[in-house]
């Protein structure tokens, strides 16, 4: 079982966590202004990263709050967790 | 009868208490502390299994949890039969009764043992290359036999009635492992004064210290300062000791699973007692001290009854006072065996021979077997051994070149006992994506750089003999904890060289004979050649191909051995064929302790309404929604569900029903961005929605299919009162929240769960009015105060209300909310008022008939995650002018529009009496075979007792344009001729909602 | 068991979101400060605020006090939201020298003293119900739980107590 710091509630297990896909896809402002092609792109297409992996977490059995976090899809490390709206560290894995 | 081979005193036992035990129907004496396997030493009994593949009789080898051989089931009662104990974990009670396994009719004399004789013919792959032809015959014939012949040991044939009980546990520093690396560090740790668990998988903590009779620890002999350091430990109370616990699996971020025996070990556990714990383990440390385990010789017929680990041997004489036979064969490549030998011989077993297959072994072990008088053959290979179901004499001969011998001489022994040394444990290292390394001088595998925060301490990581393991164990310990201390141990042991031989020893005895690596899974070296051979190369390809290291003890005994084997035959080093990757368990658990206490009454939560009671009395049958239990239909008298529902659905449409609608989730949507959000959320316009008033919602998802729906209503600007699904209560919050969390952060609007807040009493029927009008303080029942789709606020009885005027059954209705506190109180009150109206109670069934007469959709019954708000036809609901919502720029996909999509659709048979299956597909032509092309599903059917016929919803292709059409819906009897209507059967005006 | 597992008293319950000078507001009208640390509660006489989460709080108080009036009264036109939860969940109190052992063999938390101090609360769950867990004594804990899932809880927690957990 992960143990995964929430940024508001710190270290917590994974039972409390609901996964919550790829971060940083932000809804179109004006979806009407797509095209079909950038529509797709932005409903469906998705990154599936070997190593660190930018993605959405709930907090659901907690404080309830989505964040974000940079985990390490090789070895499920946890690089860093951080709140929604804040940009995405410029980290590189722990390998790296 | 006394046991023959039990010495006179010493050991971990207690020979005044003895127990009386049955194996195979036999009737023997043990004593207290006795594990299954020392007791049948101690009567003669070698031989306690029989192999998996060639059904060769087989004893006992090792004294631990690596046992490959002496497999049993354990026998309570019927339900309680467990299969594949290793007999040297299973723990002597009086009474117990096991058998052997893998044998018929008896151990002794096994049918099944002619597969040895065909052994020639089923090599290695044997399976993969002979059942492959035809392909039919593999299902009914090849696997089913194959799989009576395979598996091991017999499940029990009732169910499991024993308790399991769970434990999340945290401490600073986890020590797996409590022998002198482990206690050493658990004593270190424990100095900190943080909290320490101490686990280890035998019934009494010490490790190999429980088997150790001349060493001196800081003066004292090892027993003494065993006994001291389990007394200091438990008096910490910042330190948990758990013993009969198996650490089985290592889990991310330092999570490890332990498995403890609570009561198997006890005689009469007491009624209810939990037989297992699961522990889980969080850990801020760990120190992995789980020792190393005796390697095996390979030689031919190693497998014999009498052959054993000369460790194992020296535990029994030393722990157990259990001799492992009379005059035995010492066979070896390593120090330790000596030590063995010398202990066998002060004990009076006559020691035939030294066989040391290392040209000059030297050193105070060798050297004290010498002095004490024993032979030592140096540089000799046991190359055989003599016997059927006991081992009776051995071969040996000089090793004269590389993988030559030469003479063979016979030494008549009854034990043979051999060690080729000890392999690290390194698999709960391996489980935490440790990578090991090779030991060019120890010849082993060995934990490398760390995945985790661990650290390995003592022969696990190659730091042999009670000195180094005391030092080593004593260092990690205050490494995990952080904490500066330090303690130098004074050992007095006599301590041998650590490395020892990997791979088969040479022979001279021909093809057919078998030296075994895996005894578990009867692999040979020959299985391991012949797969070279046939070209495998990859280590991960030969285990899978051969099956060695794939039993149930994940080749605990045999994996170096086998690479050793491998090295030889492809002219490559270990290091360069690799490891296979070590699976959890490392060594098996129960289902009954993973599943838990997850089971009968606690399996899932049973949610229940404030009306719940109620329902039961009235002899509701009810039916499962989600984790809800809901009243499916009230039966009176002998009624069946049919005749109930029929007779509730003209109750409602003649006087009046009442439901308990209360699991209906409830959102409460609160700010004064209320309104935004949910035109941002649902595809319906809701700036406009008066306060006081309702309006039917569809939420979208954001590629524009339904995902739920439910009725709205604006208690006030900045409130409004959301109804989800049942069973879409929390997807539908969580994907608001969503929403609102990461996308519109700065709406000021708040969600807040209040399906249990409040419990909802539906009253739906011509007569809803006139019966509730008795019981509102404060609230204007007209319509004119109160039309269809309005709400109000007041009181009733007494009880704060919110008073909904809406119809899911299209009859004029109300949906009455109070604190669930008083549900069921208020419930009763309109049920008194109701019966001089024939108010009768109704189901979800009569709901589900109900609407289906009105073209109401369910959603996941008409919808089913592909259908548009157009499909459902509820393209009247979209607020058009709006410039967004969630799934509106999906919608506006072509596909989207496609006048063939499948569209919603009442169907009538033509036979009335005739009711549809749901989930039926629907034709255009009849007598089609299949393939056919099929142009819907029916998704709800029903008998409607108010339209005195039956009547079906339907999802189909075009399906508004083809009204009045036949279509054909097949059937295994034929097809059934349908005609497309409207969805709405009952009063399509909409007349007797305003009523 | 009866000792370990109590009913709590009767109160009122509401949950509390909003913004900054609706918070302040509130705080007036409570007489304390909202708790801003994470999962800590603040508490005067028998009104208590349970952090949820960053701006969450499920506000405890007597039943007849009429608290959610004057909050609502306090905080006005300031964006806010404060829904009535009274009935929507139940109060257990699980107490004992126990009661630690007792919640961990379903709430995977940390619930030593130094990780789980007096005043500390939070969501979590109890074997597979979401509570409300909130310490109030070195061996008193005040569990919140949906009032449908209450039998479940009741019925886990004694399963789980019928063993000595001593350990």
């Amino acid at each position: 079982m992960l143990l995964i710091t929430c940024p508001h509630c710190g270290p917590r297990p994974e039972l409390e966590f609901v996964h919550g896909g790829e971060a940083h896809i932000a809804r179109p402002a004006q979806p009407e202004a797509l095209n079909a092609e950038e529509w797709t792109e932005y409903l469906y297409m998705r990154a599936n990263p070997k190593g660190l992996h930018a993605e959405r977490w709930r907090h659901l059995h907690g404080c309830a709050r989505f964040f974000n976090a940079l985990r390490d899809t090789t070895t499920d490390q946890f690089v860093v967790t951080y709140k929604t709206g804040e940009a995405r560290p410029d980290l590189k894995g722990p390998a790296a | 009868m006394s046991a023959p081979f039990r010495t006179d005193a010493g050991g971990q036992i207690d020979r005044r208490k003895s127990l009386t035990f049955t194996f195979d129907g036999r009737t023997f004496q043990g004593v207290e502390g006795d594990t299954l396997a020392s007791a049948l030493l101690a009567n003669g009994v070698h031989l306690m299994g029989r192999s998996f593949k060639y059904h060769r009789p087989r004893g006992v080898l090792g004294a631990g949890s690596e046992e490959p051989n002496a497999l049993v089931s354990v026998r309570r009662d019927k339900a309680r039969v467990t299969p594949n104990l290793r007999a040297t974990q299973v723990e002597l009670y009086d009474g117990l009764v096991a058998q052997s396994q893998n044998r018929w009719p008896s151990l002794n004399f096994d049918m099944g043992a002619v597969t040895s004789l065909l052994s020639p013919f089923i090599p290695a792959g044997f399976y993969y290359k002979t059942f492959m032809w035809p392909r039919k015959a593999w299902d009914h014939l090849y696997e089913p036999a194959i799989r009576a012949a395979a598996g091991l040991g017999d499940a029990p044939t009732e169910a499991d009635p024993d308790r399991y009980l769970n434990r999340f546990a945290h401490c600073e520093v986890l020590v797996i492992g409590a022998g002198p690396a482990g206690l050493a560090a658990a004593l270190a740790a424990s100095k900190s004064g943080q909290r320490v668990m101490l686990v280890d998988e035998q019934a009494q903590f010490g490790g190999s210290l429980l088997a150790v009779t001349d060493a001196l620890i800081d003066g004292k002999p090892a027993q003494v300062w065993l006994d001291e350091t389990l007394a200091t430990l438990a008096a910490n109370p910042k330190v948990t000791m758990i013993c009969r616990a198996n650490a089985f699996g290592y889990f991310a971020h330092n999570m490890i699973g332990i498995t403890e025996r609570l009561s198997e070990h006890q005689a009469h556990p007491d009624a209810g007692a939990p037989r297992e714990r699961l522990w889980q383990v969080r850990a801020r440390e760990v120190v992995l001290a789980t020792g190393a385990i005796e390697r095996p010789l390979v030689f031919p017929d190693n497998d014999r009854p009498g052959v054993l680990l000369a460790d194992a041997a020296r535990i029994y004489l030393n722990r157990y006072g259990v001799k492992p036979g009379k005059r035995v064969v010492v066979a070896t490549g390593h120090d330790e065996a000596y030590r063995a030998a010398l202990d066998m011989h002060r004990a009076g077993v006559e020691i035939a021979a030294i066989v040391d297959a290392r040209p000059y072994p030297r050193g105070p072990l060798v050297e004290a077997a010498k002095a004490a008088g024993l032979t030592v053959r140096e540089g000799y290979a046991i190359t055989g051994t003599i016997g059927e179901l006991r081992v009776n004499g051995a071969y040996i001969a000089p090793i004269i070149a590389a993988g030559q011998v030469g003479q063979t001489e016979t030494l008549s022994c009854d034990g043979v006992l051999m060690s080729g040394g000890f392999t690290p444990s390194v698999h709960l290292f391996s489980q935490s994506r440790g990578k090991v390394v090779w030991d060019e001088t120890l010849e082993t595998y060995l934990p490398g750089q760390s995945a985790e925060a661990e650290r390995s301490a003592g022969a696990c990581r190659g730091r042999f003999g009670l000195a180094q393991a005391l030092a080593d164990g004593f260092a990690a310990g205050a490494d995990a904890a952080r904490h500066p201390v330090t303690h130098s141990f004074a050992v007095e042991a006599v301590e041998g060289d650590p490395k020892g031989v990997v791979g088969a020893l040479p022979h001279n005895r021909g093809q057919g004979a078998k030296a075994f690596i895996d005894w578990q899974n009867d692999v040979t070296t020959k299985d391991l050649k012949l797969a070279v051979r046939e070209g495998f190369q990859s280590i991960e390809h030969i285990k899978r191909y051969t099956t060695t290291g794939m039993a149930t003890d994940q080749g605990k005994t045999s994996n170096l051995n086998a690479l050793g084997v491998i090295s030889d035959a492809l002219h490559r080093p270990i290091p360069q064929i690799g490891l296979t990757t070590f699976r959890m368990p490392y060594t098996p658990v129960t289902f009954g302790v993973l599943a838990g206490m997850a089971r009968g009454d606690l399996f899932d939560p049973i949610r229940t309404t404030p009306i719940h009671d109620w329902a039961v009395e009235q002899g509701a049958v009810f039916e499962d929604v989600s984790l809800w239990k809901r009243a499916r239909f009230f039966p009176q008298g002998r009624e069946d569900m049919e005749a109930a529902v029929r007779r509730e659905c003209l109750s409602v449409r003649k006087d009046c029903g009442i439901f308990d609608a209360s699991t209906l989730g409830k959102i409460e949507v609160v700010g004064p961005d209320a309104a935004e959000f949910m035109n941002r959320m649902y595809i319906n316009a809701w700036t406009k929605l008066g306060v006081g008033k309702c309006r039917y919602g569809i939420l979208c998802r954001e590629d524009g299919f339904v995902t739920d729906d439910g009725v709205v209503g604006r208690i006030a600007h900045d409130r409004f009162h959301v109804t989800t699904t049942t069973g879409g209560a929390a997807r539908v919050l969580g994907m608001m929240e969503d929403y609102l969390q990461t996308e519109w952060p700065e709406l000021n609007v708040w969600l807040t769960s209040t399906t249990e807040q409040w419990a909802v009493i539906a009253l739906q029927g011509p007569k809803a009015r006139t019966i509730l009008e008795g019981l509102v303080e404060g609230i204007d029942l007209s319509p004119e105060a109160l039309s269809h789709m309005s709400l109000t606020e007041g009181k009733i009885c007494g009880v704060p209300t919110r008073l909904f005027r809406v119809s899911f059954s299209g009859e004029l209705g109300f949906e009455i909310n109070v604190p669930a506190e008083h549900g069921r109180k208020v419930w009763e009150a309109i049920w008194a008022a109701g019966q001089p109206h024939g108010l009768t109670p109704y189901g979800t069934e009569t709901m589900h008939v109900l609407r289906a007469e009105k073209g109401f959709i369910i959603i996941g019954q008409e919808t089913d995650g592909t259908a548009t708000p157009d499909d459902v036809g509820l393209t009247w609901a979209v607020g058009k002018a709006k410039p967004d919502y969630v799934g509106k720029r999906s919608l506006a996909r072509p596909a989207m529009a496609d006048p063939a999509r499948k569209q919603l659709v009442g169907l009538l048979t033509q036979d009335p009496a005739v009711v549809l299956d749901e989930g039926a597909q629907i034709i255009v032509t009849r007598g089609q075979k299949p393939p056919m092309k099929l142009m819907g599903h029916v998704t709800s059917s029903y008998h409607s007792a108010v339209m005195g016929r039956s009547i079906a919803l339907a999802m189909v292709s075009g399906g508004r344009a083809r009204r009045g059409e036949t279509l054909h819906v097949p059937m295994p009897e034929g097809d059934i001729a349908v005609t497309v209507t409207s969805p709405v059967f009952y009063d399509p005006e909409g007349a007797r909602v305003n009523g | 068991m009866a000792d370990l597992m109590t009913n709590a008293p009767s109160m009122a319950r509401h949950v509390l979101r909003g913004r900054l000078e609706a918070l302040l507001a509130a705080e007036g009208a409570l007489g304390f400060a909202l708790p801003r640390e994470a999962c800590r509660s603040a508490s005067l006489n028998d009104a208590h605020a349970l952090w949820l989460g960053p701006d969450e709080w499920l506000i405890l108080s007597a039943p007849e006090a009429g608290l959610g009036d004057r909050l609502e009264g306090a905080m006005g036109a300031h964006p806010h939201s404060l829904v009535e939860v009274t009935d929507r969940q139940v109060g257990l109190v699980v107490s004992g020298i126990e009661a630690e052992a007792v919640l961990s063999v379903g709430c995977p938390l940390d619930l030593d003293q130094a990780a789980f101090p007096i005043g500390m609360c939070t969501r979590t769950v109890l074997s597979k119900a979401e509570i409300v867990l909130w310490r109030t004594g070195p061996e008193t804990f005040h569990l919140e739980v949906w009032r449908s899932f209450a039998a479940y809880l009741r019925a886990f927690l004694t399963a789980s107590a019928v063993v000595p957990v001593a350990d």
